[in-house]
Parts: C-alpha cells; sequence; structure tokens
C-alpha cells in the first residue's frame, strides 16, 4: 500500500489520531525546552555534523582502527555485509554456546535486519526487553518510532495486551502496576538468557569500545547477567574520539526526548572475566548510500527521532503509514536507498516545510535530500501520464501566449461548469475544499487595462 | 513618497495569484508604489516552474526557467508577494547554458515582498491603521526557506519580518498562535496526492487560529492561505483571509 492510503486509513480514527499528534508534539515541546536552554545549542549541531563529516570521509580509516582497538581489548569482530549475514553471525554464535533463549534490548539494527523472525524460525526464543519493544513484540508488530516504539498505543490498548499475554486484572491501566507485570515477567528472561543482544549508539575508533544509551536500564540487566553480548552496530556508527561523545551525548537525548541525558549511557570496552563479547559491523546498503553523493550525508543520523516528533506528517499519519523499518522523514530519504521502487511514495510524503532540518542535531538536510529523490524516482519511473502532463506543463510555461491562452480557457471553464462536475470524485482537490471564488479578470488582464 | 526612476524593480506574480487573487497583485503594486518604488510588471511572465519540480520534474523546467530569466533579466531588482516561488526561483531551477550570469545575478536581486521591503528598502516601521486581531501563517518556504522568521526548532533570536511590518499598525492586534510555525498542509501537488493529511493538516492550522480569537488569518503566501481558506469555506468556519500586502496597502492609504 503507499504513504496516502495509510495515512487516509489512520486519520480515519479522528481521536486517536489527534491524541497522537499531540502525544509526540508534546515531546517535540520538550525538546524545544531543553534545546533552547543550551546556549550553545547551534554551534553543538553545526560541530555534530562536521565530526560526521569527517566520519564519512574516513569511514575505511576508522573501521579498521576500531577493529584493531576493540581486538586489543578482547572483543571479536565480525563484519556483516548485509542483513542475511549479520543474522547467520548471530546464530552461528548462538549454535556454538548451544542457546534457545536470548534477551535483546533496543535495537533498530535488528529489526532492520528481522533478526527476530530468523530466529524464532529456527527455533530461538527471542525477548525484546525495551518495554515498548516488548509490547510490540506481543502484538507481533514493528515498532512505530525508533525512540517510542509503542506511541501508536494507548494505555488501555496495553492493559488488553498484558491481561490476555502475562494475565494482568481486567481493565487495569494503571501504568505503576502495568509496569510491575513487565517487570517480574521480564526478569525471569533476564535470568535465563545466556546471550544478550544490544544495538549500538557510538563506536569509537580511538579506543575500540562502544557506548549503549537506555532510559530502562535493559541493556545492562541484559549483558551483566549473560555469558555472551553480541552488539550490533551499523557502520556509520563511528566517531572517531572518546572526546566527541560530550557533543553526541548532549544531543542525544534533548534532541530524542527532552531530557539532558538518558537515563543509562553505558561504556563497553572488553569482556568480563570468562564472558564474551562480540560486535558485528554491518553494512547493508550503507556503503551504497555513501556513494551516493546528495544523499551520504544521511548517514550522520543518530537515530534520535526527533524528526519524526517534529513531522506534521508522521504525527499525523502514524510510523507504520510509512512501512519501512525507520519511518519518517529520515525513514523517507534512507528507505528509497534499499528499494526505490517498494519506498517510492515516501519522499512525496512531506510538504518539504524544513521542520526535520531545523531539528535534526546533526544538521542534515533531510527536505533537501526528499526533494532530490523526488527527481530519482521519476527518472525512475520512465515516461508516464504524469511525465507527459509536466512537459505538456513546461510546454505552457515558457510561452507567454500558451500561458494566457490555458489560463483563460481554465477560467472560463470553471467558470461555466456546474458545481457537479468541479467537484467529482476525482478532484481531489475539491472533495473537502472550496475553490476561491473566481475574479472577473486575471491580474495580467487588469495591468494591460489599467497600466499597460 | 517620492518615487525614484531607479531602481527599477519588476513585479513577479505567481500564476495563481494571477488567476484567482488579481487583488493581491494590485495590492503589492501599489504598496511598492506608496514606498516610492518604480514598478513595472513584464507582461511576458508566465510561471516559475515549481509545481513541476516539486513533483520531482525539475529536469523538465528548462524552458519555463530560460523564459523566467529572459523576462526578468533587465532590471534591477524582482519582487514577488509569495516566499515559495522566490525559494523555488533560487534554489530549485535547473542550469539554464549560455545564461549563468543571468541566472546568478538573478537568484541576487529577486526577493519576497516583506523581505524586500525590511532588507532592501530598509523599511524600518509602517505607520497607519488597521484595528483588527490578525493571526499570520508564516508559510513554510518562506520561513524555513527564506528565513523570512525565526524557525521555533532554532536556538535564535525570535525574529519576523512580517510582524516587523505590521506591529506598528495602529489598532493591529497580533494574535499568538499555540504552534506558531507549523506546516497548513498545502504543499503543492501533496494537497491532492496526500489529500486526507492536507485536510487535516489545515483544520488543524484554522483552530489554532480559531481558539485564539483571530479575526483575518493572514499570509505571505496565497497558495497556503486558498487552500485554508478553501477548508474554511467548506466548514462555515467564519474568518477572513488576506495577503499581508493588503493589509499593508489598506494600512497606509
Amino acid at each position: 500500500m503507499s504513504h496516502p492510503v495509510q495515512a487516509a486509513e489512520f486519520l480515519q480514527d479522528a481521536a486517536k489520531s489527534k491524541w497522537h499528534d499531540e502525544t509526540l508534539w508534546f515531546v517535540r515541546d520538550k525538546r524545544d525546552k531543553i534545546s533552547h536552554s543550551v546556549p550553545e545549542w547551534e554551534e553543538l549541531r553545526e560541530l555534530a555534523s562536521k565530526i560526521k563529516d569527517n566520519v564519512l570521509g574516513n569511514l575505511d580509516t576508522y573501521l579498521e582502527d576500531f577493529e584493531r582497538n576493540a581486538t586489543k581489548n578482547g572483543i571479536k569482530v565480525h563484519w556483516a555485509k548485509d542483513a542475511e549475514e549479520h543474522n547467520s553471525i548471530v546464530l552461528s554464535i548462538l549454535e556454538e554456546k548451544n542457546c534457545k533463549a536470548i534477551v535483546k534490548s533496543k535495537s533498530i539494527l535488528t529489526e532492520e535486519c528481522h533478526l527476530n523472525p530468523y530466529l524464532e524460525k529456527r527455533g530461538i526464543d527471542v525477548v525484546d526487553t525495551d518495554l515498548g519493544e516488548r509490547i510490540v513484540q506481543f502484538l507481533n508488530q514493528s515498532p512505530s518510532h525508533i525512540v517510542l516504539p509503542a506511541i501508536h498505543l494507548k494505555k488501555g490498548d496495553i492493559s488488553k495486551i498484558f491481561h490476555e499475554k502475562l494475565h494482568t486484572e481486567e481493565g487495569n491501566e494503571d501504568p505503576t502496576y502495568l509496569t510491575q507485570a513487565a517487570r517480574i515477567h521480564l526478569r525471569e528472561k533476564f535470568l535465563g538468557a545466556k546471550v544478550a543482544i544490544t544495538g549500538v549508539n557510538f563506536g569509537i575508533a580511538e579506543t575500540g569500545e562502544f557506548v549503549v544509551c537506555t532510559n530502562e536500564g535493559n541493556a545492562d540487566m541484559g549483558v551483566h547477567l549473560a555469558e555472551v553480548h553480541i552488539a550490533c552496530m551499523g557502520i556509520e556508527k563511528i566517531i572517531p574520539k572518546r572526546e566527541h561523545l560530550s557533543v553526541f551525548l548532549r544531543l542525544l537525548a534533548r534532541s530524542a526526548t527532552g531530557q539532558s541525558i538518558t537515563n543509562y549511557t553505558s561504556h563497553f570496552r572488553s569482556p568480563a572475566a570468562g564472558r564474551e563479547m562480540h560486535i558485528i559491523l554491518v553494512d547493508n546498503g550503507r556503503t551504497a548510500q555513501l556513494g551516493r553523493e546528495t544523499f551520504r550525508n544521511s548517514l550522520k543520523c543518530i537515530r534520535c527521532g526527533a524528526c519524526m516528533n517534529t513531522c506534521p506528517i508522521y504525527r499525523r499519519s502514524g510510523g507504520f503509514s510509512y512501512e519501512s523499518t525507520v519511518p519518517g522523514p529520515i525513514g523517507s530519504i534512507l528507505s528509497p536507498g534499499l528499494d526505490l521502487k517498494k519506498y517510492s511514495t515516501l519522499p512525496f510524503a512531506s510538504t518539504l516545510c524544513g521542520s526535520c532540518t531545523d531539528v535534526c542535531p546533526v544538521k542534515i538536510n533531510i527536505h533537501e535530500q526528499l526533494y532530490a529523490w523526488r527527481q530519482e524516482i521519476t527518472k525512475a519511473q520512465g515516461t508516464s501520464p504524469k511525465s507527459l502532463s509536466m512537459m505538456m506543463g513546461n510546454g505552457i510555461f515558457k510561452s507567454p501566449l500558451a500561458y494566457k491562452i490555458s489560463g483563460t480557457l481554465m477560467r472560463a471553464a470553471l467558470k461555466t461548469l456546474p458545481d457537479s462536475l468541479i467537484y467529482n470524485p476525482l478532484n481531489a482537490y475539491g472533495k473537502s475544499r472550496d475553490l476561491p471564488q473566481l475574479p472577473k479578470e486575471s491580474f495580467k488582464n487588469w495591468y494591460k487595462n489599467n497600466r499597460g | 513618497m517620492k518615487k525614484l526612476d531607479s531602481p527599477h524593480i519588476a513585479l513577479f506574480i505567481p500564476c495563481y495569484v494571477d488567476q484567482f487573487y488579481p487583488k493581491v497583485g494590485i495590492a503589492t503594486l501599489e504598496l511598492l508604489e506608496k514606498l516610492g518604488c518604480k514598478v513595472t510588471y513584464p507582461q511576458g511572465q508566465t510561471c516559475c516552474g515549481q509545481p513541476m519540480a516539486n513533483a520531482g520534474f525539475e529536469r523538465n523546467t528548462e524552458g519555463t526557467t530560460r523564459h523566467f530569466i529572459e523576462t526578468f533579466k533587465e532590471y534591477d531588482y524582482v519582487v514577488a508577494p509569495s516566499g515559495s516561488c522566490v525559494l523555488h526561483v533560487k534554489e530549485h531551477t535547473p542550469a539554464i547554458p549560455e545564461l549563468e550570469k543571468e541566472q546568478a545575478a538573478l537568484h541576487h536581486k529577486i526577493f519576497e515582498l516583506t523581505e524586500f521591503i525590511t532588507d532592501v528598502l530598509k523599511v524600518e516601521r509602517i505607520d497607519g491603521s488597521y484595528p483588527h486581531r490578525v493571526g499570520y501563517h508564516a508559510s513554510c518556504h518562506g520561513q524555513r526557506g527564506l528565513r523570512l522568521a525565526s524557525s521555533s526548532e532554532l536556538n535564535e533570536e525570535p525574529f519576523s519580518k512580517a510582524k516587523k511590518l505590521l506591529e506598528n499598525l495602529v489598532g493591529l492586534e497580533w494574535v499568538e498562535l499555540t504552534r506558531t510555525d507549523e506546516c497548513c498542509g498545502f504543499g503543492g501537488t501533496f494537497a491532492v496526492t496526500e489529500e486526507a493529511l492536507s485536510i487535516q493538516m489545515g483544520k488543524d492550522r484554522l483552530e489554532d487560529h480559531l481558539v485564539h480569537g483571530a479575526e483575518i488569518l493572514a499570509g505571505g503566501d496565497m497558495s497556503c492561505v486558498m487552500h485554508l481558506q478553501g477548508i474554511a469555506s467548506r466548514n462555515k468556519q467564519t474568518l477572513q483571509f488576506k495577503h499581508i500586502a493588503e493589509i499593508l496597502n489598506e494600512a497606509i492609504s
């Protein structure tokens, strides 16, 4: 299905879509307040963007530095060119450990690689331990937002799911009660897992360490109890030095949720005695995106989700309307690089309002890339009725006479046609909007008669 | 004010303003003349090509762009009552062979109306009377594209070129909105391709103005205003709609 169809469906439930819009606007508002309280905010954004420029220009070197230093620290480093290779590396580690149940903290990369279904098909029990992710996992859904995975669900929905899955009291919507139930349920899973998987927010080339940011502490709980920690990292998550964290950590949580910092910022450098630590460096289309000059700086993204919270489209259409792992504005410039045809409506799911670009903590020119993807998509689509009408448009607008004639014809037609023809089902513009009242003459005519 | 012979200003009236809102074109012309400008409307002008480019067909706008440059190259300045079309001309037109110099010059001499008044004419205040409660719709392309006002996402000193021109009018009450610069959902072809979203966004913008007691919704881009007006009209909401040029022109006289 295309984005417009999905969006229209989401809007059918007017009360819920309004709630969704207002909830995310509240998050954006919190982000505004806290970012406006940091006087050097715009300098931080600029600095972060430039550090990422340097990273993208020297990615090969930094990755090799990272591998060398991480290996020295006792971490086992793996390279995966795509999702399939990533998944099979995870599976081979699990098989070696004879592990049948794992816990996983939030990782959009493993969603991108569809790790859960891959492992489940092979008889492995995967438990997402982030509360929001666990909720959507119960429903067999994917996250609808990269930071707030269950933002499309309300308390009542969650109460129902927990009643069914965790046998909580029917109708009890008290958040503390529901969280406590989740805590008890997850504790058992944490204790039973030999292997824990996490994502990575930052990999540091200089030291070979990596950093994971969470609010619930679930990543730490998982890895500290398990014998083996597998961290999955997209290759663009590298930063050169540890000191650069001081820039990115100040931007990340403020942009994401309006907090000054995430509750847990965990640094992993080497495995504890008798334990194992693995990191899988995943490409999965990133090198191809790096090669596209117009679109390469989409790889600067630190996955804060601020562009989703600010996007007037996302807030009113929900994350699922994008049908891609990363939804919203950033998803709409990343996904076409993975599958141009499948995601062809996403760059058009925007008014090019530019709010995403201004909110982005690493200054990705998101709305300009949306515009640029539109040009690529129409080129790939070849000749169509739409492209022919565009060529006709150019024919009209390059000739003053043709413009005058077509303008006069349009105005005459609008004046004489009955409303039933103007507001027909084919005219989407007029479905819920009136056209302006037609003036008796165009400006051009007025000027000619009065000033010409 | 005394009219100067130079600089010579060309008026660029976007195609939908030409066809649907001639009064906005007239107000723009009269306002600039009241501010002492020598203004001509080059009659061969058509459209800037934005609808095609935003739909993904920038490559098909060469003829339109060439014609635009030819039409306006002789003038000292080009002024339009639209932030969106000006942004398009500056950022989204294809490079035209053999007109490179003229095209580069055009990008520096084309201005949206309010920025032309505040930045080129250096008008610090406009005196006049306009006793109404005005809600201002900051259209995105002018707002975040041309930076006609501070952006709520950025940590910067608040400013608004439109507000600067309106705030000294006697009796005018500037209506503060909850979401100061959220998009109205027009977006050109977006209004048709994403019809449901476009309408919802428009309704939400209107609500913000109505709830804060706006009597007139004003804007710098008639495309957004036309969209909002169309929704208000369909839903029988009583709100007047004006271009800022109409307000300023009316207030001065």
